[in-house]
């Protein structure tokens, strides 16, 4: 698989097996520098365990996702808050 | 093109995951930008074949008609264009790129909107531009929309220009000008993708409405 990052959205798939809602459209706060922007502009790199998501402006892990076969494992020390827009 | 029960519909700009499992169990999952406007349970996708990608080819080479694969979606809220917006709307897009862009130019015809619309498209050569005769029919019928081709390699027949990588000149010529607020869709190779956004933002676009979709 290609060593280029992707954005966020490309996470939409599997955070939506997870979820109720599409995650991608949420608004995310860095724990590093405190970035906000939606989970969709985040750098997603593929070649690591599982996926990677990074902060676009200061590197940092912002959220991991790994996946198995029949459970996930979702890191997101990196991340102080989601603000998730429902449907209304 | 797939024929999928029960599509519950997509916006322009969102994809699929395409799921393929061998028999013993090893499975692979790519994504891919869904190219048709919707349209009840049909479902285009257009792929460009890797050379040694595990998924690409056999997309390409092997599944053929009446063969049946497993998709994940639509998903992805973000990379769309909703025909509600009435801001102008510049698409870049660099090979493969142009399939959620093809989304979007035929939702946009297809819901008969008037938004106006500028495509700039960079290929290698004329024989790499996808949907051409659909694209040369469109600039000509649909009002508003704008079609402007970048070869990088190699330029059709009797072309006055080079070939040449898409730059700043090209971008602010063929694009809106920052000043009209256009959302700016850029998708392609992740390559592709930072220098067209960062030459956006160079010309004064706002981050905030340059989304991107990066390929890999
Ligand atoms: C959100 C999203 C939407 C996408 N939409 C489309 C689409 O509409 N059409 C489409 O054709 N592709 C699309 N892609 C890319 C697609 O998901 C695959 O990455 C691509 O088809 C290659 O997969 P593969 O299994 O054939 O190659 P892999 O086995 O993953 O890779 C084989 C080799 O090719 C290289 N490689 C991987 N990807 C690319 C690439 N894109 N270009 C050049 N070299 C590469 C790798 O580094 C590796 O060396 C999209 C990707 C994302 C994240
Ligand atoms: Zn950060």
């Amino acid at each position: 698989m290609s060593d280029d990052h992707v954005d966020g959205n490309a996470l939409a798939g599997d955070l939506r097996e997870i979820f109720a809602v599409d995650l991608t459209t949420a608004t995310g706060r860095c724990a590093g520098c405190g970035y906000r922007g939606s989970v969709a502009t985040l750098r997603v790199y593929r070649n690591a365990p599982g996926l990677v998501a990074r902060c676009p402006h200061c590197e940092e892990v912002v959220l991991r996702l790994v996946r198995g076969r029949d459970r996930a494992w979702l890191d997101l020390r990196g991340t102080v808050s989601l603000e998730i827009p429902l449907p209304s | 093109m797939f024929d999928v029960p029960g599509w519950p519909g997509h916006l322009p700009g969102q994809h699929v995951d395409v799921r393929l499992t061998a028999e013993d169990g090893y499975s692979v999952q790519r994504s891919y930008s869904i190219s048709s406007a919707p349209d009840g349970n049909r479902v285009e996708l257009a792929v460009q074949r890797v050379v040694d990608g595990e998924v690409s080819p056999y997309l390409c080479d092997v599944l053929s008609v009446g063969d049946k694969i497993e998709l994940r979606g639509p998903v992805g809220g973000w990379f769309v264009w909703r025909p509600a917006d009435q801001a102008p709307v510049t698409l870049v897009a660099g090979g493969s790129g142009i399939a959620p862009l093809m989304a979007m130019v035929r939702t946009r015809a297809s819901e008969g909107s008037r938004v106006p619309f500028r495509l700039v498209y960079s290929v290698r050569t004329p024989d790499d531009v996808l949907f051409a005769d659909e694209l040369r029919r469109r600039a000509r019928d649909d009002a508003g929309l704008d079609v402007r081709l970048v070869y990088t390699r190699q330029t059709p027949e009797g072309s006055p220009e080079p070939p040449g990588r898409l730059g700043v000149a090209t971008l602010n010529t063929y694009g809106w000008p920052a000043e009209f607020t256009p959302n700016c869709f850029v998708c392609g190779p992740t390559g592709f993708v930072e220098t067209v956004s960062d030459i956006l933002v160079a010309l004064g676009h706002d981050l905030r409405r340059v989304r991107t979709e990066r390929f890999g």
